[in-house]
């Protein structure tokens, strides 16, 4: 299955400056080693032990995975994922 | 510095006194590039927390789809004090991931005074620059 990923600005350090990528697996945790196997670093900003980073919000076309299964969501062909950082503060 | 014009300086002020004691959250559209800010964007503050902000997932994903199509970026990324100075706390330095953006903080600790100040965060490390209002 190949995905569009789309990268933030500050995670494009690791992607040459790219704004999107594309990406194979049949889950959002295949999809994340894909993209760790060719733009090293990234899962480290995504996922925290085991599961996805509580400040990173990631979608699946237009489906927050954290309603959807997390790690396990599932993707099909043609999906776009996208990854954004919560804005967040105190 | 931050140039910006008075309507959006008083929508975000305006925006942290109706939401008081609550934190209240948002963004400043502008044309990628330009560092103009001209469309002002009320997020959801999905903590509703007088200590604490974050903009709600599901209309982040929205609001960022927006901008991409209007070949826009987030340009000032505002949010409010209720209680202590309009100064960046330890959590708004930690969860700073826009390097471009300028960062807004406004206090309402004080009823009739509002503070505005606003700041670079990169990297964790704080810059206070001038703000420039722009009479509209």
């Amino acid at each position: 299955m190949a995905v569009t990923v789309s990268i933030p600005t500050i995670l494009r350090t690791h992607t040459g400056g790219e704004k999107s990528v594309s990406a194979t697996g049949a889950t959002l945790a295949e999809v994340i080693d894909d993209l760790e196997n060719n733009h090293g670093g990234l899962k480290a900003r995504l996922v925290k032990e085991g599961a996805l980073h509580r400040f990173v919000n990631v979608y699946v076309n237009d489906e927050d995975v954290r309603f959807s299964g997390g790690l396990e969501a599932q993707v099909k062909d043609g999906d776009n994922v996208t990854i954004l950082p919560a804005v967040a503060g105190g | 510095m931050l140039v910006i014009r008075r309507d959006l300086v008083d929508a975000m002020v305006a925006h942290a006194r109706r939401d008081h004691p609550d934190e209240a959250c948002g963004q400043i559209a502008g044309p990628e590039g330009s560092d103009r800010p001209e469309r002002i964007i009320e997020m959801e503050n999905a903590e509703r927390s007088p200590t604490f902000y974050r903009f709600d997932a599901a209309e982040q994903l929205k609001v960022y789809r927006e901008m991409q199509a209007n070949d826009e970026e987030a340009v000032v990324i505002y949010h409010s004090h209720t209680a202590t100075e309009a100064y960046p706390s330890r959590t708004d330095i930690k969860f700073a991931n826009e390097p471009q953006a300028h960062y807004v903080l406004v206090s309402t600790r004080d009823p009739i005074e509002y503070e505005l100040r606003s700041y670079r965060i990169v990297d964790g490390v704080v810059t206070e620059e001038p703000v420039k209002i722009i009479e509209s």
